[in-house]
Parts: structure tokens; sequence; C-alpha cells
């Protein structure tokens, strides 16, 4: 009867809310960034990016340890293709930090005092969305638990909405920031294209936190 | 029973061999059933073995007796066999399981000791002596029901997985609900235990009930259960709370259930398994004493089944602790409310199948039941390779013991004839 221990696997699930609690990590990063590039300071945003790029491998670590983790022959409460997915997008959070880091690395791009406070707003936004995510992710081992009971899947699918909603807030904020930031373009010049590429980026990072819970709907409806 | 010095050396050894295959069976298969309840601190080690061996003896001695028949007498023609190729046959049946027994504890292989002892004795039956002396019918049926076994423990533990997220889980307050819902499936068990034990299966004590009596008696045998259980139930710690895993202070009260649930895996194997050790030395004992053709007509005697039941009990209690302290310290992915749910599923239906005589194997029963809970989306991951490793074992076991069946009774035949 020992064999009945191995019949059931490691679930993936663990080891998905580890990547995704890495990939935060890295994401929540941007705010530090942030008060470097305000202050200036070439050297704190050097270690900015060193921390970036440790928690980006970090959580890289963790995803190929899950793909290779998954073997076709396993029976899973979850689609096996619905949680590669989401992974990908958990992952894409990182990388698209670490993108952030290095521009402003590479660029030694100083925060003119104007963009500080348009910047600072959409990257908490970002982060709050990002932090909204692993709280769903959280909830998969509930949402097996109760063998995906109505209840629980009610309050995910509330979660999800809350994200959403989130996610709608920091498009606002991105388009209030851009606005700040074209009004300075000609002061700028030709670095205002790299800065609207900063905004956008930062924005993806929420948008990518979306699309973890937009998934996750997807698969709690099969 | 006659006096020890007069006894013959094949009943010595049919003896012998049948408590050695007690006691494995007591050492691994009862004590890994018992091992999550000691791991999460619902028993100790030694109220688990007494636990167990309690249940099992009971299994083996109250509801044992059918299974036991059709491992004797049920897949041979007794009147085709000599005395002598009976003793010959059973005693190599016993070593031929025995020695896969060996084999399969010190590799760590599926190997079903029902099967083992299945495939040998027709192993031997059907080469040594002819095809015809084996009942192809009655041996159809038991390979079939191995189909049809895992088949049912799967619905049921689906069904059952349904009824505690449904009752349960997926309640606002699960805690407390674990604590009101638990005490019907006490009763469920204990009637079903009583129901078992007290319908036409009392033979043993000389006991016997009307229909309306055995269900008056198991009402009440489930009454008592359901008033344990509430009891226990009450007392259970859930620990503190933690936003986190919400469910957690729900699975450690369900710990409850499955030392329930392990209680009746406990009594479902002694009823089926113990056969398997006590069937060929009953076969042997009653081919020496009254002849082939006679011992197809007696009962089984019910100091066998204690042999069978005590040789669990010491099994537990030399080794068991062993198994239990590594599984107990073991994380396991299967939570309490599943494991629950299986346990429940399989013992349920192995006590169906001993009732109606039937050797099922007791590993394939809860693979079964794991799958069930698994297709019910209830577990994480469940690995099909493994349940794939177990089918080929199930398939290859059977030659295999035929081959050593045959091998020995050409050995008992040049020893003691």
């Amino acid at each position: 009867m020992a064999w009945i221990d191995k019949l059931v696997g490691r679930s993936p699930i663990g080891p998905m809310q580890e990547h995704m609690k890495a990939s935060v990590a890295c994401a929540k990063e941007i705010l530090p960034l942030i008060e470097a590039m305000a202050e200036g300071s070439d050297e704190r945003i050097r270690a900015c990016r060193d921390e970036i790029d440790r928690l980006e491998h970090a959580a890289d670590e963790a995803k190929h340890g899950i793909r290779s983790n998954m073997p076709r022959r396993m029976m899973m409460a979850m689609e096996r293709r619905d949680l590669l997915d989401i992974l990908d997008f958990q992952d894409s959070i990182a990388d698209v930090t670490q993108d952030i880091a290095e521009l402003v690395d590479q660029r030694g791009m100083h925060l003119p005092a104007a963009l500080v406070e348009p910047f600072r707003a959409l990257a908490t936004r970002s982060v709050a969305a990002c932090d909204q995510g692993a709280t769903i992710i959280n909830e998969l081992d509930e949402l097996v638990e109760t063998g995906f009971g109505d209840r629980e899947v009610a309050r995910v699918e509330g979660m999800i909405s809350e994200l959403g909603r989130i996610e709608t807030e920091s498009d606002e904020l991105l388009d209030a920031a851009c606005r700040s930031l074209f009004a300075l373009e000609n002061e700028l010049g030709v670095s205002t294209v790299y800065w609207h590429q900063l905004l956008l980026w930062i924005a993806d990072v929420a948008d990518y936190a979306e699309r973890v819970g937009n998934r996750l709907r997807l698969l709690i409806a099969r | 029973m006659p006096e020890l010095a007069a006894i013959p050396i094949e009943i010595w050894l049919a003896g012998g061999i049948a408590l050695y295959m007690a006691w494995a069976i007591g050492a691994n298969d009862v004590a890994n059933a018992m091992g999550t309840s000691v791991g999460s601190g619902a028993l100790t080690i030694w109220a688990a073995i007494l636990v167990a061996a309690i249940f099992e003896f009971s299994g083996a001695f109250l509801a044992g007796g059918h299974v036991t028949d059709t491992v004797r007498k049920g897949m041979l023609d007794m009147t085709l066999l000599t005395n002598d190729q009976l003793v010959w046959g059973m005693l190599a049946s016993l070593m031929s399981a025995a020695t896969l027994l060996l084999v399969a504890t010190k590799f760590g292989l599926p190997i079903s000791t029902t099967h083992s002892i299945i495939g040998a004795i027709v192993g031997f039956g059907a080469v040594s002596i002819g095809p015809d002396a084996v009942k192809w019918a009655k041996v159809a049926e038991i390979v079939l029901s191995w189909l049809t076994s895992p088949l049912l423990s799967g619905t049921l533990a689906f069904i059952i997985f349904q009824i505690t997220r449904s009752l349960i889980l997926n309640r606002a307050d699960p805690l407390s609900r674990v604590r009101q819902v638990g005490p019907f499936f006490f009763f469920y068990v204990f009637f079903i235990i009583g129901l078992v034990t007290l319908f036409k299966g009392l033979k043993n004590l000389k006991l016997d009930l009307s229909i309306e009596e055995s269900l008056l008696w198991s009402l009440v045998v489930g009454l008592v259960g359901a008033l344990l259980g509430a009891i226990l139930l009450r007392r259970a710690r859930a620990g503190k709370k933690d936003e986190d895993q919400r469910f957690s202070q729900t699975e450690r009260v369900f710990v409850v259930l499955q030392i329930l649930t392990a209680c009746a895996v406990a009594f479902a194997h002694g009823s089926n398994d113990v056969a398997n050790a006590i069937g060929p030395l009953a076969a042997v004992v009653g081919a020496i004493n009254e002849g082939a053709e006679l011992a197809g007509k007696s009962a089984v005697q019910p100091w066998m089944l204690a042999i069978g039941g005590l040789g669990i009990g010491v099994g537990l209690a030399t080794w068991g602790y062993r198994v239990m302290e590594t599984v107990g310290k073991k994380i396991t992915e299967l939570t309490p409310s599943r494991g629950f749910a299986a346990e429940l599923a399989a013992a349920t239906t192995i006590v169906i199948a001993s009732r109606a005589g039937i050797p099922v194997s007791t590993t394939h029963t809860l693979v079964g039941a794991v799958l069930g809970v698994g297709i019910a989306r209830g577990i994480g991951a469940v690995d099909l390779r493994v349940v794939g490793n177990i089918v080929v074992s199930w398939v290859a076991t059977l030659p295999v013991a035929a081959g050593l069946s045959i091998f020995f009774f050409y050995f008992f035949k040049g020893l003691l004839g």
C-alpha cells in the first residue's frame, strides 16, 4: 500500500505558487528602482538592477523545475495546458521587470522631478495588481481542496474581478503619466521615446498579472 | 485437535508458511493503512497497532470465512484430486505466494498476495493435475472481479468525495460541518461492519440470527459507532486558524474520520487477505484429516482464522510500528479528506467482495479509489505511470506465481511422496 503514496504524485500547485511569489518579489523591486531614478543615483540604480536580475533568475529556475516536473502521464485537477499558460504569464511579470531595470541601468535614466509622481503612482498600482495575482494563485490549493466547489469558485472569481479593476486603474494612470511625459517632450527630446517605453512596460507588469487571473478564470470554467 | 506430536509434518509446514504470510501482511499492508493516522498525531503508534489488530482480527475471524472457502476449494474440482496432490499443491501455492511476498517486500514491488495465491493454485492445478481440475468459470469470475473491483471502488470514491464536498468542504463553515456530518459516516461504517458480520457471518460463534435480528443489531452497532464518532469529533482539536490555508483546521478534524476508515480498511483487509494465507492451510488440514473429497464439504475451522488474525497482530507489533513511523513522517499529498474518501470506498468494495467470497486485491481497489477522487478533480496530481506499473505487475504476477507453484509442487512431491 506504500504505492498509494507514489500514486498521488507531487502536485504542481505548490511550485506554481512559489514561482508566482518569486515573480512578484521581482516586480516589487520596481518601486525602489523608481526611487533610485528619482534620486538620480547610478549606484542605487545598479544595485536595484542586480537585485532584479537575481530575483528574475530565481523565478526562471522555479519555472524550469515546474516544467520538467509536469510529465504528460499525470492526471491533474487542472489541465496541464492551462497551468503552463498561467506559468508563462507569471514568468512574463519577472521578464518585463528585468527589461525595465536593464534599460534604466544602460541609459542611466534619471527621473525628471515632474515625472516622479506619475511613475510612482503607476508602478504602485502595477505592483498592487501583482499582489492581487499572487493572492489569487494562492487560492489554487483551496480550489482543489473544495473540488472546485461553487462557493470557492465564486470567491476566486471575485478576486479576479478585483484584479481587473486594479488593472483598469493602472491603465488610467498610464494614460495620465503619458500625458505628463509628452508635455515635456520638447525638453526631453529623443529620450521621450525611452521614457514612454518604460511607462508601457510598467503597465505591462499589471497587464500580465491580469492575464494570470483571466487564464485562471478559463481554467475554472472547464 | 490431536496431540502435537501426532500432527503430520505437512500441517506444520502449511501452518508455518501461513503464519509467515499473515505476519508479513500485518507488517506491511495494515501498517501502511494506519500510518497516516499516526503521522497526524491522532493516534499513538501503540493505539494504532491495537486498533488495527482488533479490526483486522475481527475481519478475518468474523467475515473471512467466505473468501477462505473460495481459495480452499472454490477453484479446483476436488473430485479429480488425490489427497496427496491437494496437500503438495496447496503447500506449493503457499510457498510460491510467500516467496513472492518476500521479493515484494525486499524490492518494494506492487505484488498482490491475492493475485499470487490465485495464480499459484491455478498453476499447480492446471499443469500438475490437468486443466480439467481447474474450475475455469470460477477463476474467470475472480479475474473479472479484479477489473470490476477498482471500477466499483473508483465510482464509490467519486460519490463519497462529492458528498464530502457538498456537505462539508463547499460550505461557509466547513469546520463545524465536519463535526456535524462526521457521525453519519461513523454510523455507515459500523452499520456495514455489523451487517457483514451478523448476516450469516457468525457461524463461527454458532450464532444464527434472522434477517430482522441482524438488521436490528447492525443498527445498534451503527448507532454506537455514531455516538463514539460524535465524541471523538467533538474532542478533536482543530488548531489555530491560518488565513493562507483556510482548510487546515477542517483537514485536521478529518483525521478522526480517517482513523475510522483505517479501521474499516483493516476489517476489510482481514476479511479478504487473511484468506490467502488460511485458505491453503485449511485445504491441507482438511485433506489430511478427512480426505480431499470430504474436505470440500467441511467448514473452515475457527482456529485457522485465529492463526491468521494472530499472525497479523504479531506482524503489526513486531515490524508494523517501523512502517508506521516511516509512513507517518512522510509528507503525503493525499490530505485526510481525500484519504478518507478513497479508503472508505475501497473498504466498502472489499467488504462486499469478501461477503460474496471473491478474493480481490486490496491495493488495486485502493488505486481505483484514488483515481475516482482524482477524476472528481479532488487531487492535485495522480501519477498514471504508477497505475501502469501496478497493472503490469498484476499481469506478471499470475504466470510467475503459477510457475513457482508448479516447481514447488514437484519439489514437495519428491520430498513428501
